[in-house]
């Protein structure tokens, strides 16, 4: 791991719900140019990592470390000026907005900030990128749901964030939509960006996570390659233990 | 960002409508120039109200409180300064008591805010009456030479003010942030965009604009106290006269403001007991049928209509 510096640091990351600790005393650490996968059962706490790492949650316990820079207490449009960008779990979109000035907000407030024509040329290259460089017109309700996941991951990446957190890109997918998702965020890890996968397609996380963090019941359970965690006896147990295998 | 050809051809009409508008003193007898101060009067409230209101969603009941600040400004430093820089003194106690207000407020929902701005004006109104008690004087005397047409000039001369504050910001960074966040709060925070810094700036401009109008009209009155200068009536008639128009667009409250004026003295002279009760009928079907007001309905018909309008980027 020499040769990829840490971007992102949990350490102790902690949040509770009242009575209900979703997230436990969390420690990972993200690396450059690397995707981690963080993964478990439903309910075990992934959204709820993401959420204290990009600041729409604050945190109970702990700190969280964006390159030297304690991001813990800071609120989430400080956060993302910093360098993070997301898309969640059920896709968040400008309903009133072109699918163009969907991408251009990423561009324009995100962590590399543009405006005017620089803006605009740069959510069209975010656009194409992302395989909807002939939609940008449209209207957010004439998109297709894979093209509304599409749309929020460019303006995700329109910022040029330093750390990209994915919250279930790929799930409600289709088969064929699934392989053409599966081929996007493989070429996203091709350019070298940093990103935080929380996924349940096995297939996605054994072909595009370089480590991977297991989650049960807000506790990290395992860490490792996706080889060797997903044939761990105990990770096993947690995923056969719930209803979701 | 250099103004479009269309968007030339558009400040061309509005700059020619504003001259037409000008020459009300000259053409019009006194009763139509009463009017025309009245039309001016809510085109300025309303437009600025629906700039900060339009995008955030917030209801702001405070226009009577920054009005009434206006006019007391004026009351209070007539006699010691020259009359422009009281114009400008009102308006930066408007825009930085708007700023405090926001601070405190912005933060919290909608629900609060509404109740709060409500509660600002007869706060404010309050504490006036209480120092007047202590005093014991009971108003102020504002007189001075300024006429009925300077003053009908002066509220034209900033309603296009707050237009062009409008277009401005319309096409501004700050506009743009604001449509993401009336869209989704959450989604503005999470690209990056710090959403109560942007509703406070942006409340400062009804706090401004109707401070000031306040001020262009105390001289009017003659004679000011609390209870005139602090009405709570004003604030919901501006934000009726808003909805009516539609805050989609910034012309939207302005055609809201003209017929509701009309019905306004209609109703005040054929039932000037029942004011209040029709003022809140008024209110309701506005509410229940024209959600979006005239911009709203507009827009639909324009939609229908197959013309293939579309809004080019931000
Ligand atoms: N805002 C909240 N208030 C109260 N409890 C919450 C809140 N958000 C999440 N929880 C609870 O915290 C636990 C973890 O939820 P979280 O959404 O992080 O799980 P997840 O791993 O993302 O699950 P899934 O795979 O179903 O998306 C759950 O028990 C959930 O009910
Ligand atoms: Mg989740």
């Amino acid at each position: 791991m020499t040769m990829h510096p840490t971007v992102l640091s949990l350490r102790g990351a902690t949040k509770r719900f009242g009575g209900l600790v979703a997230v436990n005393a969390l420690d990972f650490d993200v690396h450059e140019n690397q995707v981690l996968g963080l993964i478990g059962p439903n309910g075990s706490g992934k959204s709820t990592t993401l959420n204290l790492i990009s600041g729409a949650l604050p945190a109970t316990d702990g700190e969280i470390v964006l390159r030297d820079r304690d991001i813990t207490r800071l609120p989430p449009q400080a956060i993302a000026r910093l360098g993070v960008a997301r898309t969640f779990q059920l896709v968040r979109l400008l309903p009133s907005m072109s699918v163009l000035e969907n991408v251009m907000a990423g561009a324009v407030f995100g962590h590399r900030r543009r405006w005017g024509r620089a803006a605009e040329t740069h959510a069209r290259k975010m656009l194409d990128r992302v395989g909807m460089g002939r939609k940008l017109h449209l209207g957010i309700g004439q998109l297709t749901y894979i093209d509304t996941k599409r749309v929020e991951l460019a303006r995700a990446l329109a910022g040029e964030p330093r750390v990209l957190l994915l919250d279930e890109w790929l799930a409600g997918l289709n088969p064929t939509e699934l392989e053409e998702g599966v081929a996007l965020i493989r070429s996203l890890r091709d350019d070298g960006r940093t990103i935080v996968l929380v996924e349940h397609v096995m297939d996605a996380i054994r072909s595009l996570c370089d480590t991977c963090v297991v989650m049960a019941q807000g506790t990290k359970i395992a860490e490792g390659t996706p080889e060797a965690v997903l044939s761990d006896r105990e990770v096993i147990r947690a995923y056969l233990g719930d209803d979701d295998a | 960002m250099t103004p479009s050809r269309s968007e030339a051809a558009r400040i061309g009409w509005v700059v020619l409508a504003l001259a037409a508008a000008a020459t009300l003193p000259w053409i019009g007898s006194s009763y139509y120039l009463a009017l025309g101060v009245t039309i001016a009067t809510f085109t300025v409230l309303a437009t600025s109200w629906a700039i900060f209101s339009g995008p955030t969603h917030y209801i702001s009941l405070a226009t009577a409180a920054f009005y009434g600040v206006g006019t007391y400004t004026t009351g209070l430093l007539i006699e010691t300064m020259p009359y422009w820089s009281i114009l400008a003194i009102a308006g930066l106690i408007g825009a930085a008591g708007a700023a405090l207000v926001g601070l405190a407020t912005l933060r919290l929902s909608g629900v609060y805010f509404v109740i709060f701005t409500l509660g600002l004006a007869e706060f404010v109104r309050q504490v006036l009456t209480w120092v007047q008690n202590l005093t014991g004087q009971k108003g102020i005397y504002v007189l001075t030479q300024i006429t009925e047409a300077q003053i009908y000039w002066q509220l034209v001369g900033l309603a296009a003010l707050v237009w062009l504050a409008g277009w401005l910001i319309g096409r501004s960074r700050l506009g743009f942030a604001l449509r993401i966040i009336g869209d989704d709060e959450e989604v503005a925070r999470h690209s990056g965009i710090d959403t109560a810094m942007a509703k406070v700036l942006l409340f400062m401009i009804p706090g401004a604009a109707a401070a000031m109008t306040g001020a262009i009209l105390a001289p009017r009155f003659v004679y000011i106290e609390p209870a005139v200068a602090f009405s709570p009536m004003l604030s919901f008639q501006v934000v009726i006269m808003a909805l009516l128009g539609g805050t989609g667009r910034l012309w939207g409250p302005l055609v809201g403001v003209i017929p509701f004026t009309f019905l306004w003295e209609a109703i005040s002279s054929s039932f000037p007991n029942q004011t209040t009760l029709l003022l809140g009928l008024t209110f309701l079907l506005i509410v229940y049928l024209l959600p979006r007001g005239f911009v709203g309905l507009f827009l639909d018909l324009r939609q229908h209509g197959g013309g293939t309008f579309r809004r080019a980027g931000a």
